[in-house]
């Protein structure tokens, strides 16, 4: 509350997004958590409510003779064009919006002070409602082929991964070890999916440290071991999801990508999805295409192909796709890995298992992939989505696309996903409201710290 | 003359044909005077049944002496026979391009085609002026119906029956006709009976270089004006492009002369321009490259999304004016056989619920394209896969289905009809065994006595067999002005023509059906609790010990 200059201005014009002659007055709260207008047109109680936590940039403008314009950009791409009359009034109202929605800590986060009416039993089931082992169950796992592997219960061989990882039943803790040290942040290769039908799998990992000639015999083993692991394919494929040049240029510092000399019996791909930076620009300006009043045709095709961000998403599908195909269609088990194996990666492994499999087109199967690829195997939630205050360069709108490539294809199947768009969008603004505690944090230690500290509201139970 | 002298070979066997999204089959390829047909003798059915009228053009190359033909159609579909043996393969290929470029329009299909179904209403007597004209009479008596072009000779491309102000008599049109391109003095297009305003339509004032004015045409369209009030004409010309036309004896109304009408320039593109667009779009469209950036630039080049938007923002002008400002307009262009056809009736699709029913949208094709005189025949000769060289060919009829349809998706309960009733007229339009759209006016049609000699599109259309897969089952009647938006998000490519032979539609088609279903279940089920409801109240009044509180 000591961030709150000020509680309340009266006589705030809200304006129209489309014409900016039509306008709404009323008076403007700050709450702890909420910016709220209230229309005082007579008879009409029309609220406008936006969390702080889903405000992305606040703006004051010049002013003009009606007044002091404020304009607040928020994550979910809703904007909002307030004038405040008194110079004074919208500076601290600007200071203040600012403040609110950049919190330094995490225990400032609204998932921290949500408290809707469930009791504490009901509270800790939701938390266990999504529960991965039950997925692995599903897909056929532990078997003979895939086991659990305790070796990072404590986070110790990768801070970044989950607790809970499949490897291959040859797979030894040695061996696993091994290759978590000739992988970033200790990323070694794990199970994302696994197909019963025909053994093929998908897995994960992180960029390899070969630099330019090293090895490591356990990574060459970890891999065979995949390989092994499904007996009827003699190959496998390992998939690089960024451009060749990326990928090349890592090598300088230590890094790269896996020689197909050193490995045995891998096809190696690139398959050129840029990197979080890239995104993050393209979709900027997008949304400047988007913003753009009364454009031509011919403005707006041409800033939508010259902002790249459909290319970005179509890379996305058709790594996806390959992915897919390998699987379904030739039975080849893939490793997936990107530079840390947390953002393309991610989203690269959920494409392709809403693909192969009908069970993530459901409204719990859904929520239980973005549990697996993305809550558990570490993709920078708090990072990526500017929950608290950090570097500006981690900002990427990484789920956005993942959630835009399953809109995608719910346009070309509307009869193959139990879901609907509002599903999507649901998910997108919780994502980065931090009502719910589901995407706080930056991977499951972070996150099981934070839970240990305060009590937090579980998400999709209570939207269910 | 025969057609046989036109076929060279008129049957081969083994001839494989690969059609989009269905397997590949082989089997006796037949050329008659009018279609080609395959048919690999399985199931009784032909699976090719090709109006040559259909083909734009044709392609062949040869791997060894096994010949490729690659048909491509004026609905944007494209075929492939294989055919073994050169010489065969010539001459279907030279039989086929012989037949699809027939000129005189007596060898067209309509004249031969005898319909397997019987003619309930005869479509060439559902929309005549006459009956158009006692729905207007019901509304307001301010307007009358004139003969004066019964034999078309004051206006070549007019109808024989033109609704003109009640106080002007055919002297004084004959007058005006004389100051209009191609005759086309000023005639009634649309009455809004909401507040009486109406929208006119004409061909360019006579003006020239020397400023001739013509007090009868002055007098005609104030005539339309209320007391006091101003009225709008739109030009469908850029003004630089409307000042040329003086040189060539045209122009537009001048202030000084027509002081009560505030005259405004909305640029729509025309003729081989609206050509080139399609062309480029088709091409953009069956690109393989698989690139984004290729599409969108591919696109963005084609500028048919920007005609589009073109032509649907001035008809939403002209519908504000009328409806909003409460004035009366006249629409013109050059010709007054295109662009303004495009906008007076988008603006009917806006403006009037009628319009958007199924008999409404058939009444105002007729009234505003056929009778209005759009040279169909002379437009849609040609499609975008033509090798000939272009003469009179455009796309303004498929231009205004795509606004239609760019309506129809924004207000999905406002049409009665469906997307796939647009997508057939597309059709049909370009190529058809019924005679609706032969011919370039209604002069031309009586001419070539089609309503005797050929069959009417309506005719097969109304039948309920077909009606039922044209009916939108989301329609909800109601008596609503609808605004599209026409910023360049809302609107979309028209996939159902442009993507309908690259994409398969299958699952999308699967999403219909179960909509259909969800909706008659629903109706099904209301029924229902209505009954149940009755059958309650009955019970309530036979035994009062029954009545729930």
């Amino acid at each position: 509350m000591e961030h709150i200059r000020l509680p309340k201005v009266e006589n705030v014009k809200l304006l129209d997004r489309i014409s900016h002659r039509r306008r709404r007055v009323g008076t403007l709260y700050l709450t702890a958590t909420h910016t709220i207008f209230v229309e005082s047109e007579a008879g009409v109680r029309n609220e406008t409510w936006v969390l702080h936590s889903l405000v992305c940039s606040v703006d004051k403008l010049a002013a003009t003779s009606s007044g002091c314009p404020l304009l607040i950009h928020c994550k979910n791409f809703q904007v909002l064009h307030f004038i405040i009359s008194k110079e004074q009034e919208c500076h601290d109202i600007h200071l203040s919006l600012q403040r609110l929605s950049q919190p330094e800590r995490y225990d400032e986060l609204y998932c921290f002070s949500y408290k809707p009416n469930v009791d504490e039993n009901e509270r800790r089931q939701e938390w266990d409602f999504l529960d991965l082992k039950a997925d692995y169950s599903r897909m056929g796992l532990p078997s003979s082929l895939w086991k659990l592997s305790p070796v990072n219960q404590h986070y110790k061989v990768s801070d970044t991964y989950p607790a809970d990882l499949f490897v291959p039943e040859s797979a030894t803790p040695p061996v696993i070890v091994g290759s978590s040290k000739f992988r970033s942040r200790g990323r070694f290769p794990a199970l994302s999916y696994y197909c019963k039908d025909n053994h093929a799998a998908i897995c994960r990992s992180s960029q390899p440290l070969s630099g330019f000639s090293a090895r490591c015999l356990e990574d060459e083993q970890m891999l065979e071991a995949i390989l092994r692991s499904n007996p009827c394919s003699d190959f496998m494929y390992v998939v690089d999801t960024r451009p060749k040049l990326n990928a090349i240029a890592n090598r300088a510092a230590g890094k790269g990508y896996e020689n197909e000399d050193n490995y045995y019996n891998i096809k190696f791909q690139f398959v050129g999805i840029e990197n979080i930076h890239v995104m993050r620009n393209s979709q900027q300006k997008m949304l400047e295409v988007c913003e753009l009043r009364s454009p031509s045709m011919s403005d707006f095709l041409e800033g939508l192909e010259s902002s790249g961000w459909l290319k970005h998403i179509k890379a996305v599908l058709d790594a996806g796709i390959f992915i897919a195909k390998a699987v379904a269609e030739e039975g080849v088990s893939v490793l997936v890995h990107c530079s840390d194996g947390w953002d393309r990666t991610s989203q690269v492994c959920s494409v392709a298992c809403v693909l192969l499999d009908p069970y993530y087109r459901t409204l719990r199967g859904f929520m239980v992939l973005i549990e697996k690829d993305w809550v558990s195997f570490g993709h920078k939630f708090s990072h990526r989505c500017k929950h608290v205050v950090g570097d500006p360069k981690e900002v990427s709108p990484i789920i956005d696309q993942l959630l835009e490539c399953v809109w995608q294809l719910m346009e070309q199947f509307p009869c193959a996903f139990e879901f609907n768009e509002r599903f999507l969008i649901t998910i997108h603004n919780h994502v980065y409201s931090c009502q719910f505690g589901n995407f706080i944090g930056n991977n499951q230690r972070e996150r099981i710290e934070l839970r240990q500290k305060v009590n937090q509201t579980q998400f999709q139970k209570d939207d269910f | 003359m025969e057609f046989a002298e036109l076929i060279k070979t008129p049957r081969v066997d083994g001839v494989v044909l690969h059609r989009p999204f269905m397997p590949t089959v082989e089997g006796t390829l037949c050329l008659t005077g009018h279609h080609l047909i395959l048919s690999s003798r399985q199931d009784n059915t032909e699976e090719l049944w090709l109006l040559h009228s259909n083909i734009d053009s044709i392609e062949k190359r040869f791997v060894g002496s096994l010949g490729h033909i690659t048909v491509k159609c004026k609905d944007l579909r494209m075929i492939q026979l294989e055919i073994t043996g050169m010489e065969e393969c010539l001459n279907i290929a030279s039989s086929i391009e012989a037949l699809s470029t027939l000129d005189l329009v007596s060898l067209m299909y309509p004249f031969f085609y005898r319909p397997m179904f019987e003619v309930i209403e005869d479509g060439w007597n559902s929309f005549l002026p006459q009956n158009a004209f006692k729905d207007l009479e019901s509304m307001t008596d301010e307007w009358r119906l004139s003969e004066v072009n019964k034999d078309f000779s004051l206006c070549p491309s007019y109808p024989p029956l033109v609704a003109v102000p009640k106080d002007f008599d055919d002297e004084t049109l004959k007058k005006v006709a004389t100051f209009r391109h191609g005759g086309r003095f000023p005639v009634l297009s649309y009455y809004h009976k909401k507040n009486g305003m109406v929208m006119m339509r004409a061909g360019q004032p006579l003006t020239g270089t020397n400023g001739r004015r013509c007090k009868e045409d002055e007098k005609l369209i104030n005539a339309t004006l209320r007391p006091g009030k101003r009225g709008y004409i739109i030009d469908t010309r850029a003004i630089n492009v409307a000042q040329q036309a003086k040189a060539r004896g045209g122009g537009f109304e001048l202030e000084a002369n027509y002081p009560q009408w505030r005259r405004i320039h909305k640029a729509i593109e025309r003729y081989n321009v609206l050509q080139e667009s399609l062309i480029k779009l088709v091409e953009a469209c069956n690109d393989q490259s698989h690139s984004m950036d290729r599409w969108l630039s591919k696109l963005e080049a084609s500028n048919w999304q920007t005609n589009v938007k073109e032509i649907l923002t001035t008809a939403c002008l002209a519908a504000q004016c009328i409806d909003r400002e409460g004035a009366s307009v006249l629409v013109h262009g050059t010709e007054g056989t295109d662009s303004t056809l495009q906008v007076t009736s988008l603006a009917q699709i806006i403006l009037d619920p009628g319009c958007r029913t199924v008999k409404g949208f058939q009444s105002l094709v007729e009234r505003e394209w056929l009778q209005a005189g759009h040279p169909f025949q002379q437009r849609c000769a040609q499609s975008a896969f033509s090798n000939s060289k272009p003469r009179h060919e455009a796309p303004v009829f498929l231009l205004f289905l795509d606004c239609v349809w760019q309506i129809l998706r924004q207000f999905p309960c406002s049409f009665e009809f469906n997307e796939s009733f647009l997508v057939l007229l597309f059709e049909h339009a370009y190529a058809s065994q019924f005679g609706t759209f032969l011919g370039n006016s209604a002069a031309e049609r009586a001419r070539l006595c089609l309503p005797e000699k050929t069959v009417s599109l309506w005719s097969w259309v109304n039948r309920p067999q077909e009606l039922e897969r044209l009916t939108n089952p989301l329609y909800e009647p109601n008596s609503l002005v609808i605004w599209p938006s026409v910023a360049p998000q809302s609107l979309l490519l028209w996939e159902g023509v442009f993507l309908r032979w690259n994409r398969s539609s299958k699952c999308l088609d699967e999403a219909y059906e179960e909509m259909v279903h969800i909706i008659e279940y629903n109706k099904e089920l209301q029924t229902k609790v209505n009954s149940l409801r009755r059958q309650l109240a009955q019970l309530e009044t036979e035994d009062p010990l029954l009545h729930t509180p």
